[in-house]
C-alpha cells in the first residue's frame, strides 16, 4: 500500500513536472511528446477496464478514438467554413466549443458502442476480438472512402476547441487540461471498478457462467462497461484532434487497436494507472528508437512477442509491487 | 443492369470467395484444432505473394512461383510456429492477439527492408493472360480469374478428402473435439500441431500467390484480407471448413455484388459523380451489414463446429 | 394433489448418441430433500444443468413453483429461487471469500447498477455477506482469497453464496465431492437444518450422505429414471442393487 502510494505520488509529481522541465531544458517538443502520452494513457485506460476488469477483449478500440476525434473535426470543419451539419432534423453550423465538441465526442462514440457491443456480446471470447476488430474495420472504410470529410486526406482542425478561460492553442496549457483530464477519468473508472457495478464486471471476467447462475444478467453489465469505455475512448479522440490538429483515417487503422492493447498490457493489465506507464515507454521507446533507425517495428514486434510470453505482470505491477490482474 | 452483367459480377464474387477461403480455411483449422487465433495468418499471405513474385522474376515461370510461394509460406508458418506461437496454446486469447500482433510488425518491417516500401506487381503466367467466352453473348471472361476459381475448388475437395478420408484428418477432427484423447492415443501432438499449423501457413501462401496479379504486392496486404477473413469466419462459423467455404463465398459476392450494383442504384437516386462516392463507401459495409445480420440471427455463425 | 416445488417431465436430451436425458420424469416436493443418484454418466449433472438452463434440453418441460420455466435464461431462473452448486467447484477466484459472497447477496437485489459507492465499504452487504460465512463456518476466512482456501472450504464457500442468493430450491451437485471424513461431516451440519425451509435436490454418490438427508431417491441409469422411492424402499429395490448398488454399497 504504501510503496503504492509512493509510486503514485511520484508519478503525479513527474507529469506535473514536465512543461517546467522541458522549458529548462530549452526541448518544447517534450511537452507535445508528454501530451501524446497522456492522450494515449486515457484511450489505453478506458480499454483496460473492459479488457483487464470485464475480460472483453476488444480489438477495435481505436474506433472510439477515431469517431470521437472526427465528431470534433466534422462540427470545427462546419463552424469554420459556416455549412450546415447535415443529417440533423434542425440547421446547425458546428461549433467550436470545447463544452459542446467534447461530450459530444463522447456521445458519439458511445452510441456506437452501444450499437457494436449490443452485437459483439452476443458472442465471447475470439468471436468478441475478431467482431470489434471488423467493425472497427468498417469504420476505418468508411472514413477512408467517404468523400464528405476528406476521404483519406483526413481532415485539419483550423482552430482547437475553445474554452472560457483557458487558451488551448498554448501547448503548457492544452498539457495541463490533459493531465487534468486524464486525472479525473482514471478517478471515476477507479470508482466504477470497485463500484457493485465494478464487482459485478470483475466477476464476470473470473467465471461468467457461474454469475449468471447467481442471477445475473451479465451481457447488461458488460455492455455497460462497453458504453463507458466507448465513451472515454471518445474523450481521447477530442484531445487527438486537438493535439494533431489533424484527423484521418489513419487514427482508425486496426494498428492503433492493437498499439493500445499493447499499452495495456504494458501497463499491466487491470491497474489503469499502468495504462501511463505504458504509453509513456512505448512512445518514448518508439521516439528513441526511431532516432536510430527508420524500422523500429522489427525491434517492437519480437519485443511484444518476449512481453506476451514472460512478463506478463506489467510495469505498474513491477513498479508498485501489485498483483495485476484486477483485485 | 443486364443478366450478362449480374453472371460476370457472380464469377467475380465467387474468384473473391475462393481467395478468402483459402485463408479462411487454414485460419479456422489453426483455431479449430490449437484453439489458437492467429492474428498473423495474413503474414504467411503477405510471405506468400512476395515469394511468388520474387520466384517468377527471377525464372519467369508461373507453376514455380507458385510452388515457391506455398513452400516460402509453410516454412514460414512452421518456423514461427515452432519458435513463438506453439508457447501460446494454452495461453488466453488476449496473449495470443498481442503476440501475433507482434509477429506481424516484424513480418511487414522483415518485407520492407527486404523488398522495400514499393508496391511489386506480378503479371499473369501467359496461357492464362487472355479472356475466354463463357456465354454466348457474354463479354469474355478473364481466363485467370476462372483459373482461381477451380484452384479453389480443387483445394476446397482436397480439404474435404484430406479431412474425411485421411488419418490426419481424423487427428483433425478429433482434435477439434477431444484434445485430451488423442494425446492419450500416443500420437505426437506438437507434431501434429506444427503441422496443421504449416498446412494452413502453405494455403495462406496459395492465396497470397494466386492473388499476386490480381493485385499490388504491398506491406499491408495480409492485414486487409486477414480482417474479411475474420467476417468470413464470424459468418461462417468457428473451427468449421464448411462454413469457411460458405462463408468466403457469401462474403465474395455480397461485396462484389455491392461494389458493382450499389452506385447503379444509387444513381437513380442521386447525381453520379455524387452516387459514386457514396456508393463506394456504403458498399464496402455491405459485407458488415451481413455479418452483423448473421451475429443477431446466428451469433456462433452458420456453421458452428467448436463446441462451449 | 401433492405440492411440487419442481416436476420435470419428459426431458431428453442427447450428446450425439448419448442418452444424458431420456424421458426424464421426477418431481421435488416442497421442504424435502430429493436425492438423485446414479452411476458415473447417468446423466445426474446434465439433468441440474438442465433444470438451471446452463444445458437445453431436446424435449421436455420444467415447471418451477406451477411456472413453465423450460425457456428461461439461467438468471432469470436463479432469481425465481432457483439456485446450484457444481460438481466441480466453481468460485471467482480472485475474489476474497467476503466478496464472494457478497456477489451473491448482490445478485438477489434488483439491480447492481450502482457506480459510485466503494462496495468494499458497504456495510449492509458486508453485513450480510458475513453471517451467510458464519452460518457455512467460514466466520474467521473471510479475508482469504477463495482461490487460496482450502478445497473442502470452497466447497463451504459454494454453499455459502448458493444460501446468500435466498433461494427456495436448492440443487446441489455432489457437494461432498472430494471431501474428507470430518469435511463430509461437517457438511451434513450445515444442510441437514435447511430441509424445511428450503427444498433440495442432491445429487450424491455417498450412499451414507443420502441415507441420512433424503426424503426421496430417485435412480438414473442412462438418462432413465430406474427407480423412485423412498431411502429403504430404494435400499430394498433389487433393480437398482444390480444396476447401481449391485457390489454391496
Ligand atoms: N457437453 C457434453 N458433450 C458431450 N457429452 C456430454 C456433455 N455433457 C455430458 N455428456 C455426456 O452425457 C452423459 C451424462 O453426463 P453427466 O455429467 O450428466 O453424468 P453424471 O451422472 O453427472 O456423472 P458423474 O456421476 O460422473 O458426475 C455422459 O455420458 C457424458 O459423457
Ligand atoms: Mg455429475
Amino acid at each position: 500500500m504504501r510503496r503504492r502510494s509512493v509510486v503514485l505520488a511520484a508519478g503525479l509529481a513527474l507529469l506535473l513536472a514536465v512543461p517546467p522541465l522541458a522549458a529548462i531544458a530549452g526541448e518544447p517538443f517534450a511537452v507535445t511528446l508528454a501530451s501524446r502520452v497522456l492522450i494515449y494513457a486515457l484511450a489505453a485506460a478506458s480499454l483496460d477496464f473492459i479488457v483487464g476488469y470485464g475480460g472483453m477483449v476488444s480489438f477495435g478500440h481505436a474506433a472510439f478514438l477515431g469517431l470521437g476525434a472526427y465528431t470534433v473535426g466534422i462540427v470545427a470543419s462546419h463552424a469554420f467554413d459556416g455549412t450546415a451539419v447535415p443529417l440533423l432534423p434542425f440547421a446547425w453550423h458546428g461549433t467550436d466549443s470545447a463544452l459542446i465538441q467534447w461530450p459530444l465526442a463522447m456521445l458519439i462514440s458511445a452510441l456506437f458502442a452501444l450499437v457494436i457491443g449490443a452485437l459483439s456480446l452476443r458472442t465471447a471470447g475470439v468471436y468478441f476480438i475478431m467482431i470489434t476488430l471488423a467493425f472497427a474495420q468498417m469504420l476505418y472504410h468508411l472514413f477512408l472512402t467517404l468523400p464528405t470529410y476528406g476521404g483519406q486526406d483526413g481532415l485539419n482542425l483550423w482552430r482547437r476547441s475553445e474554452i472560457p478561460g483557458l487558451d488551448l492553442a498554448d501547448d503548457v496549457s492544452f498539457y495541463y487540461l490533459t493531465l487534468a483530464l486524464l486525472i479525473i477519468s482514471l478517478l471515476i473508472l477507479k470508482r466504477l471498478v470497485h463500484s457493485r457495478f465494478g464487482m459485478v464486471l470483475r466477476a464476470g471476467k473470473q467465471n461468467e457462467p457461474r454469475l449468471q447462475a447467481l442471477g445475473i444478467p451479465t451481457v447488461r453489465y458488460k455492455l455497460l462497461a462497453f458504453v463507458i469505455a466507448g465513451a472515454f475512448g471518445g474523450l481521447a479522440g477530442a484531445l487527438t484532434v486537438n493535439h494533431t490538429e489533424f484527423v484521418g483515417p489513419g487514427l482508425l487503422h486496426w494498428t492503433r487497436s492493437g498499439e493500445l492493447l499493447v499499452i495495456v498490457i504494458l501497463g499491466g493489465l487491470g491497474s489503469l494507472y499502468g495504462s501511463v506507464v505504458g504509453a509513456a515507454v512505448l512512445l518514448i521507446l518508439e521516439e528513441v528508437i526511431a532516432g536510430w533507425t527508420e524500422h523500429w517495428m522489427i525491434v517492437l514486434g519480437p519485443f511484444l512477442v518476449l512481453v506476451v510470453l514472460f512478463a506478463r505482470r506489467g510495469l505498474y505491477g513491477w513498479l508498485a509491487g501489485r498483483e495485476a490482474e484486477g483485485d | 443492369m443486364t443478366a450478362q452483367l449480374v453472371f460476370e459480377q457472380t464469377l467475380n464474387g465467387l474468384q473473391q470467395g475462393v481467395m478468402l477461403f483459402l485463408m479462411a480455411a487454414g485460419l479456422t483449422l489453426v483455431f479449430g484444432i490449437m484453439h489458437l487465433i492467429n492474428l498473423a495468418h495474413g503474414s504467411l499471405y503477405m510471405v506468400g505473394a512476395y515469394a511468388a513474385a520474387t520466384v517468377i522474376a527471377v525464372t519467369g515461370n508461373f507453376a514455380l512461383a507458385v510452388a515457391g510461394a506455398v513452400v516460402a509460406a509453410g516454412l514460414t508458418g512452421m518456423v514461427v510456429e515452432l519458435l513463438a506461437l506453439r508457447r501460446l496454446y494454452g495461453r488466453d486469447h488476449l496473449d495470443q492477439v498481442l503476440a501475433t500482433f507482434g509477429v506481424i510488425l516484424f513480418f511487414n518491417e522483415l518485407v520492407k527492408i527486404l523488398w522495400g516500401a514499393q508496391a511489386l506487381f506480378m503479371a499473369p503466367p501467359a496461357w492464362l493472360a487472355g479472356s475466354v467466352p463463357i456465354l454466348p453473348g457474354a463479354a469474355p471472361y478473364p481466363a485467370y480469374r476462372l483459373f482461381i476459381i477451380a484452384v479453389g475448388l480443387v483445394v476446397a475437395l482436397g480439404l474435404r478428402q484430406l479431412i474425411v478420408g485421411t488419418r490426419l484428418g481424423m487427428l483433425i477432427r478429433a482434435g477439434a473435439t477431444h484434445r485430451d484423447m488423442v494425446g492419450a492415443l500416443g500420437v505426437n501432438i506438437d507434431r501434429l500441431f506444427t503441422l496443421v499449423f504449416a498446412l494452413g501457413a502453405a494455403l495462406a501462401g496459395l492465396a497470397g500467390a494466386m492473388a499476386g496479379p490480381l493485385l499490388a504486392i504491398e506491406v499491408g496486404m495480409g492485414e486487409t484480407i486477414l480482417i474479411l477473413t475474420f467476417v468470413v469466419i464470424i459468418i461462417g462459423g468457428i473451427g468449421s471448413v464448411r462454413g469457411a467455404l460458405v462463408g468466403a463465398l457469401l462474403v465474395g459476392v455480397v461485396d462484389t455484388y455491392g461494389r458493382a450494383f450499389l452506385p447503379l442504384a444509387l444513381r437513380t437516386l442521386l447525381p453520379p459523380a455524387a452516387a459514386d462516392g457514396l456508393g463506394a463507401s456504403i458498399s464496402g459495409i455491405a459485407i458488415y451489414v451481413l455479418m452483423a445480420g448473421v451475429l443477431i440471427w446466428r451469433p456462433r455463425g452458420l456453421f458452428q463446429a467448436y463446441g462451449g | 394433489m401433492t405440492d411440487a416445488i419442481l416436476e420435470v417431465q419428459g426431458l431428453s436430451k442427447f450428446f450425439g448418441a448419448v442418452a444424458a436425458s431420456d424421458s426424464l420424469t421426477f418431481q421435488v416436493e416442497r421442504g424435502c430433500c430429493h436425492a438423485l443418484i446414479g452411476p458415473n454418466g447417468a446423466g445426474k449433472s446434465t439433468a441440474i444443468a438442465q433444470i438451471t438452463g446452463e444445458v437445453r434440453p431436446d424435449g421436455g418441460s420444467i415447471r418451477f413453483n406451477g411456472r413453465e420455466i423450460s425457456r428461461w435464461p439461467v438468471h432469470r431462473r436463479a432469481r425465481a429461487g432457483l439456485n446450484r452448486s457444481y460438481q466441480i467447484t466453481s468460485i471467482f477466484p480472485a475474489f476474497s471469500a467476503l466478496d464472494t459472497v457478497a456477489l451473491a447477496v448482490l445478485a438477489r437485489q434488483p439491480h447492481a447498477f450502482r457506480f459510485w459507492r466503494d462496495a468494499r465499504r458497504d456495510e449492509r452487504l458486508r453485513r450480510s455477506a458475513r453471517s451467510f460465512l458464519d452460518r457455512v463456518g467460514l466466520g474467521d476466512r473471510a479475508d482469504v482469497r477463495a482461490g487460496d482456501l482450502a478445497h473442502g472450504e470452497q466447497r463451504q464457500l459454494e454453499v455459502a453464496m448458493v444460501l446468500a442468493t435466498n433461494p427456495q430450491l436448492v440443487l446441489l451437485d455432489e457437494p461432498m465431492a472430494g471431501m474428507g471424513r470430518a469435511e463430509t461431516q461437517q457438511m451434513l451440519d450445515i444442510l441437514r437444518p435447511l430441509k424445511g425451509s428450503l427444498s433440495l435436490l442432491l445429487v450424491e454418490h455417498d450412499m451414507d450422505v443420502v441415507f441420512a438427508l433424503a426424503d426421496v431417491v430417485t435412480v438414473l441409469v442412462k438418462g432413465r429414471v430406474i427407480a423412485s422411492g423412498t431411502p429403504s424402499s430404494i435400499r430394498a429395490d433389487a433393480d437398482v442393487r444390480r444396476a447401481y448398488l449391485g457390489d454391496g454399497a
